[in-house]
């Protein structure tokens, strides 16, 4: 091995920025990859029939099925947008999770590869990261979108004025008024927390969890080439579960969330 | 730049999991979409049925009232041809009827006329004796004069 270790896990995990300090690999990865599900279920949806479905149509309709019985269950107020942002959500994690599955090397090297060929540029400064949920700023994106969603929720179900009064009256209920005053900023706590929490939880664990899958399989990565498929394959293979999973409580989490949101406490 | 073993390895673990997937990820989520397929399709030809069967009940119905109603109207028609047959046979039954008075008044008529005649022609035998009696001035043999008299009496 040319590299040591460490350059080597430096080298995977260095992302690949603009000038500004935007990550431009965690933004393109997921952009192509958000364009790849809008664009293959708007094709699927405009060639729908009622009839019987071919087998693309299938497989997406399981999936709408699947979102929408989840929100079924979870919740049970009326709104346009909890059905595509949940179905969006499930999707879009998904397919970005999904580039875990990829050699870990595979797109590093071609971007290493075009750069040097193309461009001219030093390979050891190329960087490509290829799973944008293994970013805490894509999570974190997410996550805080999700929470804005929350409070606008919150506040097209209750009033800005029942909102906030929300804010100061729960969850510590008082019946005097002197107390009501006494547990306001109590009550005020409480709820910043809640609201705070919800979004770095989210964020947190999806990126926790893809973070650590990548780390894995380019520590696995560093073992003789050989050997490599002993950890590799099964931790790919339990990388499926992990995948899913993610991408499933993401959106259940937000569904959740949302409900709580316009549901009286 | 360089391509070093690691993405040999690399390429083996891919493998792996791709023949993984193939063998216990994609055929029970094949499985699933052919069964949701299928019951999807089933669905759509019961319910296909259902409207064939419709539609067949529909047409079937609709002979029997067809057939009904013209069942209805050849009773009726049957019916009137009765009625007309009867107020025939009525009307000849009374003619008959009819004929058969009249003949009979007739033949009383005539009858009457006979016995009216008969009795003419007796009294104007007896006034023609009586005055043949009167007129000779004695009495007609009436037992000597029979032939003469029934032959007048025929001639009136």
């Amino acid at each position: 091995m040319a590299q040591d270790a460490t350059s080597y896990i430096q080298h995977h995990l260095t992302f690949a920025k603009s000038a500004s300090g935007i990550h431009l690999d965690t933004f393109w990865v997921a952009l192509i990859l958000g364009l790849l599900f809008v664009g293959v279920f708007a094709y699927v949806a405009n060639k729908a029939t009622a009839g019987v479905p071919g087998r693309l149509q299938n497989f997406v309709e399981l999936i709408v099925e699947m979102v929408d019985n989840q929100i079924k269950d979870a919740f049970h107020a009326k709104s346009k947008v909890i059905g595509p942002l949940s179905l969006t959500i499930f999707c879009w994690v998904f397919l970005m999770n999904s580039m875990d599955f990829l050699p870990v090397d595979l797109l590093p090297m071609a971007a290493q590869w075009i750069g040097y060929t193309f461009f001219g540029a030093d390979p050891h400064h190329v960087y490509l990261r290829v799973v944008p949920t293994a970013d805490v700023n894509q999570t974190f994106a997410m996550s805080l979108t999700v929470m804005l969603l929350i409070i606008g929720f919150s506040i097209s179900a209750k009033g800005l004025f029942g909102w906030i009064k929300e804010l100061f009256t729960a969850p510590f209920h008082a019946d005097g008024l002197v107390m009501t005053i006494i547990l306001m900023p109590v009550n005020f706590a409480f709820q910043l927390i809640e609201l705070a929490a919800k979004p770095i939880s989210l964020a947190l664990r999806l990126f926790g969890n893809m973070y650590a899958g990548e780390l894995i399989f380019i520590l696995i990565a560093l073992l003789p080439w050989w050997i490599n498929w002993v950890l590799g394959a099964p931790w790919a293979i339990f990388h499926i579960l992990v995948v899913t999973l993610q991408a499933f409580v993401f959106m259940m989490l937000t569904i959740v969330y949302l409900s709580l949101a316009v549901e009286d406490h | 730049m360089e391509f070093n073993s690691s993405l040999i390895g690399q390429m083996i673990t891919f493998a792996i999991l791709i023949w993984f997937t193939m063998k216990f990820v994609w055929p029970p989520l094949t499985k699933m979409m052919d069964e949701r397929a299928k019951r999807i399709a089933d669905g759509l030809a019961a319910a296909d049925r259902a409207k064939q069967d419709l539609e067949n009940a529909e047409k079937k119905s609709a002979d029997k009232l067809r057939e009904a109603k013209q069942q209805a109207a050849e009773i009726i028609a049957q019916a009137e041809k009765r009625a007309a047959q009867l107020v025939d046979e009525a009307k000849s039954h009374a003619k008959v009827e009819g004929e058969r008075l009249i003949a009979g008044a007739q033949g009383e008529i005539e009858q009457q006329i006979q016995h009216a005649k008969e009795t003419l022609r007796q009294q104007v035998a007896s006034l023609a004796v009586a005055g043949a009696e009167k007129i000779l001035q004695r009495e007609v043999d009436a037992a000597k004069h029979a032939e003469m008299l029934s032959s007048i009496k025929a001639e009136l």
